[in-house]
């Protein structure tokens, strides 16, 4: 199969505090610490947007911006409109995306005359996210929001190597999930706020972090299993976390194969090259 | 040059038309609306509605009871009909399960049975009843998930989420992932069901009508919230190939607001201009385009902006949510398979409950059924977040393009 060059990762969790933050951890030569995440700000928006957005939208938001200023693709501020123009696809993959709102919406339809926010309305919709990040960067090229419940982040590489493939063109993922409110909290545990954006190019560019080949179908194997307990604990507690050990092997910087976790039995097999 | 097609090898809708491809066939010809007034759980609203008449009395049983909700009811008396489960199984003793794609695309999968739960919490602890499944019903993926098994195929499965384009982008996500070789063959398909969340949402954005939606109408007030699904098994398309062919697909961001279309529907016209060019077909030979044509009078116009700078007014364009209303997520798929249905027996559908055409707007919109041979027809769909996809379909054509 083709491969797929990483040019850039944006990271943000309890502990991830950023990709280069990051690279003792992922490396092993700390252990996790699951300090608390920092405040994120989604500072391309717009500023009475910015006063509107979740914190869900917020995670994808920081970690998209992350990656694009990490390969220096950060939008001219253009004076005409107060942004700029940053051409990049966009896949979004969430396992269950904004519950927050999900959460008020279903809340205020017990109450007398079912009082449903406007604005929490259309905060609903699963692609939130890639709609502020287009009216953030003013990018106008095609994106796409998916589920596939744990396996999330495997669809999301899938969806976005077959976009990177087929348009020949740069395709940045973005995946995140938040915890989950009570009470749905109680019928899905979700441990702590993941976001991952990865940058990727179908061409093998020079200054590339990593270099992928995804394998074609199912992978026999079991999905890989970290080592430091707290990390394997965020992996199997987010399913945006699901990507931990593919982050580990870019961020060690040498060949390697990752069995990513593609939901309940199934997996995805990863070449890593630097 | 044009990109490989890919034929539809089988199809299925259900909507307030009824079940079955023959319920749609023979609604359109007649021109006979499925709209009534809003009669959904208690939902007290001045609107009109697009109900799929039976799915309260059919819950899914057995080991598909984990689903039970409305939207996979939905789901399953869609898969039902049309003899679609024993086309795809004979696809998958071709291709073999594991290489069939299924991509779902819908906007609230089952969020009426998280509604329900909140309406049935321990009034001491606040928790959701013992009986409330929130993997197999509320989550974005249930009906995707739902799908893959009803229909026993064990390759790669998305539910795509991008509002009301749901539907119409999973048709390229197939394209897309079948041409990059994870599946060689994909179930497209779209299912939106009514729910509370839907009806007052639209409701508190002013965006529903108190009648029957009327496209283009110089008196078009809002829309009409629907339900419905539509499943179709996609396979490339061999040479001289007689069946609709998916040719070309379009997409763009619209980079402006999270719920108003562009005013100059310039992001509708980018997703329009590169299903053409996908297919390397001209403007001036497309036959019909099948509006979004939600009815609100700001999309109605932006899009009116949009195909008058890709087509001028003479190419002859209608909005079919008059019949079904807007089934959110569904409705690519739903239109994808009434562009099928109008190739296969020359209609060019009008515009129904549509009187007096908005003399602002431009576009060549078509009011009366009529009967014309259609080779090429477009299919619109835009949604929040200012997401636009658009598709491109034929039947006995672009044979050079399958060799």
């Amino acid at each position: 199969m083709n491969p797929l060059a990483v040019e850039a990762v944006g990271l943000m969790a309890p502990g991830l505090a950023g990709w280069s933050a990051s690279q003792a951890v992922l490396t092993g030569q700390r252990p996790y610490v699951a300090e608390p995440m920092p405040a994120t700000m989604a500072t391309l928006l717009p500023a009475n947007e910015r006063r509107r957005v979740t914190a869900t939208i917020k995670l994808a938001l920081h970690v998209a911006q992350e990656a694009m200023a990490q390969a220096a693709l950060t939008p001219d501020p253009a004076p005409s409109n107060g942004r700029g123009e940053l051409s990049v696809r966009t896949v979004f993959a969430s396992s269950g995306g904004d519950s927050e709102i999900l959460d008020k919406i279903c809340v205020a339809l017990t109450q007398p005359d079912r009082p449903v926010s406007p604005t929490h309305f259309h905060q609903s919709v699963h692609n939130t996210p890639a709609g502020y990040w287009a009216i953030a960067t003013g990018c106008m090229e095609p994106s796409l929001s998916l589920s596939a419940y744990d396996g999330s982040l495997v669809a999301g590489l899938r969806e976005a190597a077959a976009l990177a493939w087929t348009d020949q063109a740069r395709v940045l993922l973005v995946v995140y999930d938040p915890p989950m409110p009570f009470p749905l909290a109680e019928r899905r545990q979700i441990v702590a706020p993941f976001g991952v954006a990865l940058l990727l190019n179908p061409a093998a560019t020079a200054s590339r972090l990593a270099l992928l080949r995804l394998e074609s179908g199912a992978s026999e194997q079991a999905a890989d299993r970290l080592e430091d307990e707290g990390l394997e604990r965020l992996r199997a507690g987010n399913p945006a976390a699901r990507g931990l050990p593919l982050l580990c092997a870019i961020a060690r910087r040498a060949a390697g194969r990752v069995i990513l976790s593609a939901g309940a039995d199934v997996a995805l097999r990863v070449e890593v090259e630097p | 040059m044009a990109i490989k097609p890919l034929a539809m090898a089988a199809c299925t809708l259900t909507n307030a038309l009824g079940r079955g491809l023959a319920a749609s066939r023979r609604a359109l010809r007649d021109g006979e609306s499925g709209l009534r007034p809003c009669d959904f759980e208690d939902a007290a609203l001045n609107t009109w509605i697009g109900r799929v008449a039976g799915l309260e009395e059919e819950p899914l049983r057995g080991a598909f009871a984990p689903f039970d909700c409305r939207n996979n009811r939905l789901a399953r008396l869609s898969l039902e009909q049309d003899h679609f489960g024993e086309t795809v199984r004979q696809a998958s003793d071709r291709y073999g399960p594991d290489r069939i794609g299924v991509f779902v695309g819908t906007s609230t999968s089952g969020i009426g049975a998280t509604e329900r739960a909140y309406r049935q919490r321990d009034p001491i602890t606040g928790s959701l009843p013992a009986t409330f499944d929130y993997r197999h019903t509320h989550n974005v993926f249930s009906v995707a998930d739902f799908t893959r098994r009803w229909l026993d195929l064990t390759g790669v499965a998305i539910a795509i989420s991008t509002a009301c384009s749901s539907s119409a982008k999973a048709f390229a996500s197939a394209w897309r992932q079948m041409r990059a070789g994870f599946c060689d063959a994909a179930v497209v398909g779209g299912v939106d069901s009514l729910c509370l969340t839907t009806l007052h949402g639209f409701n508190a954005l002013g965006l529903t009508s108190t009648q029957p939606c009327r496209p283009w109408d110089v008196d078009r007030d809002g829309l009409n919230v629907g339900e419905g699904a539509g499943f179709t098994l996609l396979e490339w398309a061999e040479p001289g190939d007689d069946r609709v062919l998916l040719l070309g697909y379009g997409e763009s961001s619209d980079a402006y607001h999270m719920t108003a279309a562009h005013p100059e529907g310039t992001g509708a016209a980018l997703a329009m201009q590169q299903a053409l060019a996908r297919a390397d077909v001209a403007p001036d030979q497309v036959d019909y385009v099948n509006l979004h044509g939600t009815a609100t009078p700001l999309n109605d116009a932006a899009e009116d902006r949009a195909v008058l700078r890709v087509f001028g007014p003479d190419t002859p364009c209608s909005s079919t949510k008059g019949w079904t209303g807007h089934t959110l997520g569904a409705a690519g798929v739903t239109e994808a398979i009434f562009v099928l249905l109008c190739l296969e027996q020359g209609l060019l559908p009008g515009t129904l409950n549509t009187r007096r055409r908005d003399p602002r707007l431009g576009a060549g919109i078509v009011l009366e059924n009529r009967k014309r041979p259609l080779r090429l027809a477009l299919s619109n769909s835009f949604g929040f977040g200012g997401t636009n996809c658009s598709l491109l379909f034929g039947r006995g054509v672009h044979e050079s393009a399958c060799r």
